[in-house]
C-alpha cells in the first residue's frame, strides 16, 4: 500500500517537472511576446524591423533594430570565421591525432576554457587585446566588432570541440580500415572519409557554438564599443542585441515605450537562438542514425 | 601442372602484440593466379597473417613483426617499402563490407583520388564500369551511381568493396571471411566471383568456413595457436591431411 502510495509521489514529481520546464519556455515566449505587442500598438512593427537609427531616448524615439542585428550578425559571422576552423582541426586532432597522454591534457583545457566566466575574458579584451588589435591594425579604438568576434570565438571553442570530437569518434573504425586498406594516408582519411561523415554532428557542434555565441552578453558589451549604429565594418565599434538590452534595461521606466522595445529586441533574440537549437537538433539526430 | 610461381614469400614471420606472441615462424609461399586458403580456430591468427601482407597490422599500437614478406622480391617490412604502393598493390575485402557512407560513385572514385588517378572524366568512367562489370554489378548499377552506398544489399555492399579494390589494378587481393556477414546464396555467389577473379589476380582468403574453403580455394593452409600447421593442395589438405592436428580440424574434432 504504502509503497503503490510512493511510486505514485514519484511518478508525479517526474512528470510534474517535466512539464514545468516546457511551460516555462511557453510562459517566457509568451511573456515576450505580449511586452513586444505592447510596443507594436504604438510604434509600427514595419518602423522597427526596417528603421535603420536605433534612437531610444530622442524626441520622438526610433527604435530600429537593423543597427543591433547587423551587429549581432557582424560579430557573430566573425566569430565563426576563427573559431570553426580552429574549432574543427583542434577536434580531429585530439580524436584522431593526439597520443593518449596529450589528449587528457587537451581535453582538461579545453574544459577549462569553458569555465572561464565571460567578464574574465570581456577584462582581457578590454586591458590586453583590444589595445593590441588598436595599435598591430591601426584602429580609432580596440574596442571593436573583431575584439568580441575573437573573445566570443573562445567562448564557443569549447562547445564546437567537444561536440566535434564525439561526432569524429563515433565514425566506425571500418571506414577508417577501408581507407587505410586501399592505401590513402592518414590525413587523405580524415579528410575524404572522416569529416564527411561526421558532418553532421560537426554543423550540430557549430550551431550550438553560435547560440551561445549570438546570446552571450557580458564580453560583448565589455569590447565591442557600444555604438548602435551600423557597422560598415568588423573593424568598427557596433552593438549587439544583447549588449543592447543589458546595457539600456536599467535606465528606462518600467512600462515605457522603449522598456517594451528592449522586450522586442529579447523576442528577436529568442526567435533566433531558437530557430539555431532547432537546426542543431536536426543535424544531431542525423548524426546518430 | 604447370609449374607455380611464388607471388608472396612469407619467410620466419614472427608478430607479438605486446607481450603475446601471434604468429610463431609462419612460412608460406603464396602461388600466383590461384586462390589461397587460410583456415583454423578463432583465434589462431589467420587474420593476423593477412593483415601483415600489406601491414594493416601497422595501425595496430604496440605491435612487433620479425622476419620477412617478399613481394616482388622486395621485403615489405624494410623501411624503402612505400605502405600506401604496397597497399595499393595489395588490395584488402574486409569481413563487414565496409562501403563508406556516401555515393557509389565517389566509393569507387576514392581509390583514384588518392593515388592521384584521376584523369579525364570518361576515362575514369571507363575504370568505374570495368571494375563494376567484373564484380557483375554494372548492369545493376549503371544508373544509380549517384545512390548512396549504403542502400545495397549487403552482398552488393561487398562486391562494390571488392570493386573498390579492382579499380586500383592491383595484384594481390586479400580477403578477410568476406562471406561472413552474407547469406548462403550471396556466399555463393562471392566464390563464383573468387573463381573468375583467380584468373587475373593472386587471391588470399581467410575463412571460418571449411566447405568454403574446399570450394573456392586451390591451395589451404591449416593455422593453429599462431602456427601454420599445413599448407599444401586443398584437395590434398582435405582428403589426405599429414598432421593428426589438421585432421582432427577438418573432421570437426574442434574449431
Amino acid at each position: 500500500m504504502f509503497r503503490k502510495i510512493n511510486e505514485r509521489i514519484i511518478e508525479t514529481a517526474i512528470r510534474v517537472s517535466g512539464f514545468a520546464v516546457i511551460a516555462f519556455v511557453i510562459l517566457i515566449f509568451l511573456f515576450l511576446l505580449k511586452d513586444s505587442l505592447s510596443l507594436f500598438r504604438v510604434y509600427p512593427l514595419k518602423a522597427f524591423l526596417t528603421s535603420t537609427q536605433w534612437l531610444p531616448i530622442s524626441e520622438p524615439p526610433t527604435f530600429g533594430i537593423i543597427p543591433l542585428l547587423m551587429g549581432s550578425i557582424l560579430v557573430m559571422v566573425g566569430a565563426i570565421v576563427i573559431c570553426v576552423p580552429i574549432g574543427v582541426a583542434t577536434a580531429l586532432f585530439i580524436a584522431e591525432v593526439a597520443p593518449g597522454y596529450l589528449k587528457m591534457i587537451l581535453k582538461s583545457l579545453v574544459e577549462i576554457l569553458a569555465s572561464i566566466p565571460s567578464v574574465v575574458l570581456g577584462f582581457i579584451g578590454i586591458v590586453w587585446l583590444g589595445p593590441f588589435l588598436k595599435t598591430t591594425l591601426h584602429l580609432n579604438t580596440g574596442m571593436c566588432g573583431l575584439t568580441g568576434a575573437i573573445l566570443l570565438a573562445f567562448m564557443a571553442l569549447p562547445t564546437i570541440i567537444s561536440i566535434s570530437e564525439d561526432a569524429i569518434i563515433g565514425i566506425p573504425r571500418s571506414y577508417k580500415e577501408a581507407a587505410y586498406g586501399l592505401g590513402a594516408t592518414r590525413w587523405q582519411t580524415m579528410w575524404r572519409i572522416v569529416l564527411p561523415a561526421a558532418s553532421s554532428g560537426i554543423i550540430a557542434a557549430v550551431m550550438l557554438g553560435i547560440g551561445r555565441v549570438i546570446g552571450e552578453t557580458m564580453v560583448v558589451m565589455m569590447v565591442t564599443g557600444n555604438a548602435p549604429i551600423i557597422p560598415h565594418s568588423i573593424l568598427q565599434p557596433l552593438r549587439t542585441l544583447t549588449a543592447t538590452i543589458a546595457g539600456e534595461m536599467g535606465e528606462t521606466v518600467g512600462g515605457s515605450d522603449h522598456y517594451y522595445a528592449l522586450f522586442a529586441v529579447g523576442l528577436v533574440l529568442f526567435v533566433i537562438t531558437f530557430m539555431l537549437n532547432f537546426v542543431a537538433d536536426i543535424s544531431l539526430r542525423k548524426s546518430r542514425k | 601442372m604447370a609449374a607455380l610461381k611464388t607471388r608472396i614469400s612469407i619467410e620466419n614471420l614472427n608478430m607479438f602484440y605486446g607481450d603475446f606472441h601471434a604468429l610463431k615462424d609462419v612460412c608460406l609461399q603464396v602461388p600466383q593466379n590461384n586462390v589461397t586458403a587460410l583456415i583454423g580456430p578463432s583465434g589462431c591468427g589467420k587474420s593476423t597473417l593477412l593483415r601483415c601482407v600489406n601491414r594493416m597490422n601497422d595501425l595496430i599500437d604496440g605491435v612487433r613483426t620479425e622476419g620477412r614478406i617478399i613481394i616482388d622480391d622486395q621485403n615489405i617490412f624494410s623501411p624503402e617499402t612505400d605502405v600506401v604502393l604496397l597497399r595499393k598493390k595489395v588490395g584488402m575485402v574486409f569481413q563487414r563490407p565496409n562501403v563508406f557512407d556516401q555515393s557509389i560513385l565517389n566509393n569507387l572514385r576514392f581509390g583514384l583520388r588518392i593515388h592521384r588517378q584521376m584523369r579525364s572524366k570518361s576515362e575514369t568512367m571507363e575504370l568505374i564500369q570495368k571494375s563494376l562489370e567484373d564484380v557483375g554489378l554494372w548492369d545493376i548499377l549503371k544508373d544509380k551511381l549517384h545512390h548512396n552506398a549504403r542502400q545495397l544489399s549487403l552482398e552488393q555492399q561487398q562486391r562494390l568493396c571488392i570493386a573498390r579494390v579492382l579499380i586500383l589494378l592491383p595484384e594481390v587481393i586479400l580477403l578477410d571471411e568476406p562471406c561472413s556477414s552474407l547469406d548462403p546464396i550471396a556466399t555463393m555467389r562471392i566464390e563464383e566471383l573468387l573463381r573468375v577473379l583467380r584468373e587475373r589476380y593472386t587471391l588470399v582468403i581467410v575463412t571460418h568456413n571449411m566447405q568454403q574453403a574446399a570450394r573456392a580455394s586451390d591451395y589451404t593452409g591449416f593455422m593453429y595457436m599462431g602456427q601454420l600447421i599445413e599448407f599444401g593442395l586443398t584437395q590434398g589438405i582435405f582428403t589426405a591431411p599429414c598432421k593428426e592436428l589438421t585432421e582432427n580440424y577438418i573432421t570437426g574434432h574442434f574449431g
